[in-house]
């Protein structure tokens, strides 16, 4: 017996909610990064899953999806830590409560 | 493919990832974010996509996670602990869960096997690369250039 697509999207989901849990509950910037990172992760998941269980998976279209996909969360993750940095320079905090300069 | 090495596998992945939300040390953290991909890099190994497999095991545990663990080092004087917690997020987190959870159970057309595939090498994947995708290849290295120097740009030290 071999695992179906729905087993595949529910540990999508699960991996989904995990990454949200983080990116809304944690007040760290880091956190909320790797929250950010864990969700697109969800996303390459469910990409090579629907790609795996298509009808005719002779097109590599899921994969070239995946591919890009982790292309551009590595640029994303380089701009977020880069600001992260820089904030604390500035700020001397990583603490997004804190940083409320904009605030009415 | 068989179940066991699945659920596993599903088992690993998911503990590494709530341990990475909701650990308080930040390096523990970060850790258990770098076992949370090698459990994705599985799944990418069992649904027969190993070239993305690969890739992630390369790019996020590689160079993401490291990124990671260095900026943790970078800005430490500021506690290497997280003191807030949000408890809206868990809710709001949790009802998402479920809801994701209810829709994909009653969507009857998910519950199928997979096809037999022929394998995906690497070679069919260089191929696709350099023709049907050329322009989003071309576009991904130059946003990738773009973003690096930019990042570079932005934790540059100020001289005055």
């Amino acid at each position: 017996m071999t695992p179906t697509l729905q087993a595949f999207v529910l540990v999508s989901g699960a991996l989904f909610s995990i990454g949200l849990l983080a990116a809304l509950s944690r007040r760290h910037a880091i956190f909320i990064l790797i929250g950010i990172e864990l969700m697109l992760a969800a996303a390459n998941l469910n990409f090579i899953a629907f790609w795996h269980f298509a009808p005719q998976p002779h097109q590599p279209t899921g994969v070239m999806f995946a591919i890009f996909s982790i292309a551009i969360s590595a640029a994303e993750a380089a701009i977020g830590l880069a600001m992260v940095i820089a904030v604390y320079r500035h700020y001397h905090t990583t603490n997004v409560d804190q940083l409320d300069q904009l605030k009415g | 493919m068989n179940n066991a090495a699945f659920i596993l596998v599903a088992i690993l992945t998911l503990a590494a990832a709530l341990a990475a939300a909701t650990l308080r040390k930040l390096m523990h953290a970060a850790l258990s974010f770098a076992a949370a991909l090698v459990g994705l890099a599985a799944f990418f190994f069992l649904l027969g996509a190993e070239f993305v497999g690969l890739a992630l095991v390369f790019i996020y545990i590689g160079a993401v996670a490291v990124l990671i663990v260095f900026t943790i080092l970078l800005t430490r004087r500021d506690v290497g602990k997280d003191r807030g917690f949000n408890w809206a997020g868990v809710l709001i987190a949790l009802a998402v869960f479920c809801g994701l959870t209810w829709s994909i159970l009653k969507t009857q057309s998910l519950s199928i096997v997979a096809p037999h595939i022929r394998a995906l090498t690497v070679k069919r994947i260089g191929e696709a690369l350099m023709t049907g995708y050329v322009w989003p290849l071309q576009c991904v290295g130059l946003l990738l250039t773009a973003a690096l120097i930019g990042a570079l740009i932005l934790v540059m030290e100020e001289k005055r």
